[in-house]
């Protein structure tokens, strides 16, 4: 297992808990009920949602006129968020699966929060790809099964099909991973539980987890190997959603730097958006013992690195168009950089390359406030991002007869605004009604559960 | 659990199933497993609220076959997405895309490793499941009001009274030696 910490290091969790100590703080959103901020917090997302769902409705009830796309632009917004939603939840694998193979016991703190945001956001994601077939009732043509049109098979060879390969079993496996940790505390949740309700319930949920020793050896294998299996998984989804756009002839996305490009992006959009819940429910939960500044400043120092690698591609990128040769590709760059859309190159710039170097100072980033604002700016960014990628190769193509300008609808930015009430009402829930930090691997980082490793024989 | 007649006619009559002892502390229950171990028993088990590192070797479990389920179910995800792709596009209905062989193997990677790594997760999960006996509606301990604290702070061993070395009252006395804080009789 993993050594412990040097002894000079910050504890994992400060205020020297017991172990009922951490069931209880844990579980008191869950058991103490809801709280007037939750209240308010659920209905302001709740409603949003409905609104996406309004606008959802429209958009398919009407038509795809709703939408602000045109025959020279044909991905903008749906697209976007996509990529946007999908790299989201890159950040919760990571920080559940890679970060558990490299045995960084911090993650302990934040995992499970990372997972349900990880879910939630490819739940998101999965949303678009859907809305933008136009016809989402065929939706499972997209599905190799036998049918009545002679022998008819997709094609298998089109990055589009490996996307929705990737993105159901990046969406299942997230579910199960997250569900999977949640096992041992849904029991601990059923065994404190006042109401019969809710004993009955997580019982049931628990699987009748009794906490043997064989049983946790099984488990932890499990656990270990999962996270041994989304690791590869979470780089290829990431991978194959760039494919969608390299493997194109557009100058902008015909690319080989896009898949590792795409997964840091991912990699930091994520931890940008952990950052932005977490300080939030650190907060308002009342978790700064759990979710310490030590926890954000790790966060930090990632997010610097994959900044500093998203900020190198956006320079490659750079130099392999003007380096080509290739006047289409000079174009594309040029064009990104001074065109109609500079406005939006140039804040991705600022909010993605340029706000993370604030985070090389430690006084900042042991300021939450400094660091929750910086985290929105890279969200913003990331979302700008894609946004920059999809629209400006597209929307001046070979041709300057067809060069057209895109200009999303109302309708469409109802449907994203409508996807973060979706995402945040379901965290809403999570925290509500299942235990937010893994309550069973807190109490293995404990001070005891160090002690009693060396113990082992 | 083997359910014979013998059982059956046991449990009836609320006869005991086995003895849980209590402890307060990982190590303690450490120790006390290797005791417990190195005394014979067969048929026992011990509980923690979360994974105490060491304990399994102190209980002399083996190694458990799940990384070997969970490689075949990833070969079979693999051997289905390949066959899958293979058969769909260059046999049953043969897809010919600008002159390209009808089955490259280079652009059936990427179901063939989705696939792969989505078997296996269900090999792991399910594998879990089915090895651990989960789930469950019912086990003898969850009658006991102390066990409940097993997911909280409390860590116990019970050892069953299917074991040939149970005597109620020697294994009584045995697991007060051992530091068990409480020791109680569970009744099915």
């Amino acid at each position: 297992m993993a050594e412990a910490p040097p002894a000079t290091r910050q504890p994992l969790i400060l205020g020297e808990k017991s172990l009922g100590q951490v069931s209880r703080d844990i579980l008191s959103l869950v058991e103490g009920g809801a709280t007037p901020l939750w209240w308010t917090a659920f209905l302001i997302s709740f409603t949003v949602l409905m609104i996406g769902a309004a606008a959802i409705t429209y958009q398919i009830a009407t038509g795809v006129g709703t939408w602000g796309l045109n025959k020279t632009v044909g991905w903008a917004f749906d697209i976007t968020n996509f990529v946007f939603w999908i790299g989201i939840g890159h950040a919760g694998t990571l920080i559940s699966a890679v970060l558990y193979l490299l045995r960084q016991r911090w993650r302990t703190s934040v995992n499970r929060s990372a997972e349900a945001m990880t879910l939630f956001a490819v739940l998101c994601a999965g949303l678009f790809p859907v809305i933008h077939l136009g016809r989402p009732w065929f939706a499972y043509w997209m599905a190799p099964y036998p049918n009545t049109r002679g022998s008819l098979w997709i094609n298998f060879r089109s990055p589009l099909v490996w996307d929705f390969f990737a993105i159901s079993t990046y969406l299942t496996i997230s579910f199960l991973f997250w569900y999977f940790g949640m096992i041992p505390d849904l029991a601990t949740l059923a065994t404190r539980a006042k109401s019969r309700l809710r004993r009955r319930l997580a019982g049931f949920l628990s699987f009748g987890w009794s906490g043997s020793t064989s049983t946790w050896l099984r488990y932890e294998t499990v656990y270990l190997l999962l996270a041994g299996l989304a690791t590869p998984l979470v780089v290829s989804v990431h991978t194959i959603v760039s494919w969608d756009f390299a493997t194109a002839l557009i100058p902008g996305w015909h690319s080989t730097i896009f898949p590792p490009y795409f997964v840091t992006g991912a990699i930091f959009s994520g931890f940008a958006m952990v950052l932005t819940l977490l300080l939030i429910a650190r907060k308002t939960m009342g978790l700064e013992d759990y979710i310490t500044v030590r926890h954000v400043d790790a966060m930090c120092k990632i997010l610097i690195a994959t900044g500093g690698i998203v900020g190198f591609s956006y320079l490659i990128e750079v130099f392999t168009a003007l380096y080509s040769g290739d006047p289409y590709e000079q174009f594309a760059v040029v064009n990104r950089a001074f065109g109609p859309y500079a406005w939006a190159y140039w804040l991705v710039i600022a909010c993605n390359v340029v706000a993370p170097q604030l985070l090389w100072f430690k006084k900042l980033r042991h300021n939450m406030l400094v660091v929750w604002i910086i985290s929105i700016f890279i969200n913003v960014g990331m979302w700008f991002e894609r946004f920059v990628i999809i629209v400006t190769s597209l929307h001046r193509d070979f041709v300057p007869s067809s060069w057209a300008m895109y200009r999303p609808t109302i309708i469409e930015i109802a449907t994203l605004a409508g996807t973060f009430g979706l995402f945040f009402t379901c965290f809403l829930l999570f925290a509500r009604f299942v235990p937010v930090i893994a309550i069973s691997e807190v109490k293995g980082v404990l001070g005891p559960g160090h002690r009693h490793e060396e113990a082992g024989s | 659990m083997s359910t014979t007649v013998m059982d059956r006619r046991v449990r009836e009559e609320g006869a005991v199933w086995g003895l849980l002892a209590e402890f307060t502390d990982a190590a303690e229950l450490i120790e006390a497993a290797r005791k417990v171990r190195d005394a014979g028993y067969t048929r026992w088990d011990s509980f923690a609220p979360f994974a105490v590192h060491g304990l399994d070797t102190a209980m002399g479990i083996h190694k458990t076959v799940l990384p070997r389920l969970v490689l075949l179910g990833g070969a079979a995800g693999c051997l289905s997405g390949i066959l899958l792709q293979w058969w769909t596009n260059a046999v049953d209905y043969p897809f010919l895309i600008s002159g390209k062989p009808l089955f490259g193997w280079p652009a059936a990677v990427p179901i063939a490793f989705e696939l792969t790594i989505l078997f296996a997760a269900f090999a792991a999960l399910f594998g879990m499941l089915g090895l651990n006996g989960l789930p469950r509606l019912h086990h003898p301990l969850f009658t006991s009001e102390r066990f409940r604290r097993v997911t909280t702070d409390r860590f116990f061993i019970a050892i069953e009274a299917d074991d040939p070395r149970f005597d109620s009252g020697e294994t009584r006395r045995f697991l007060t030696q051992l530091g068990a804080a409480v020791v109680e009789e569970v009744r099915d």
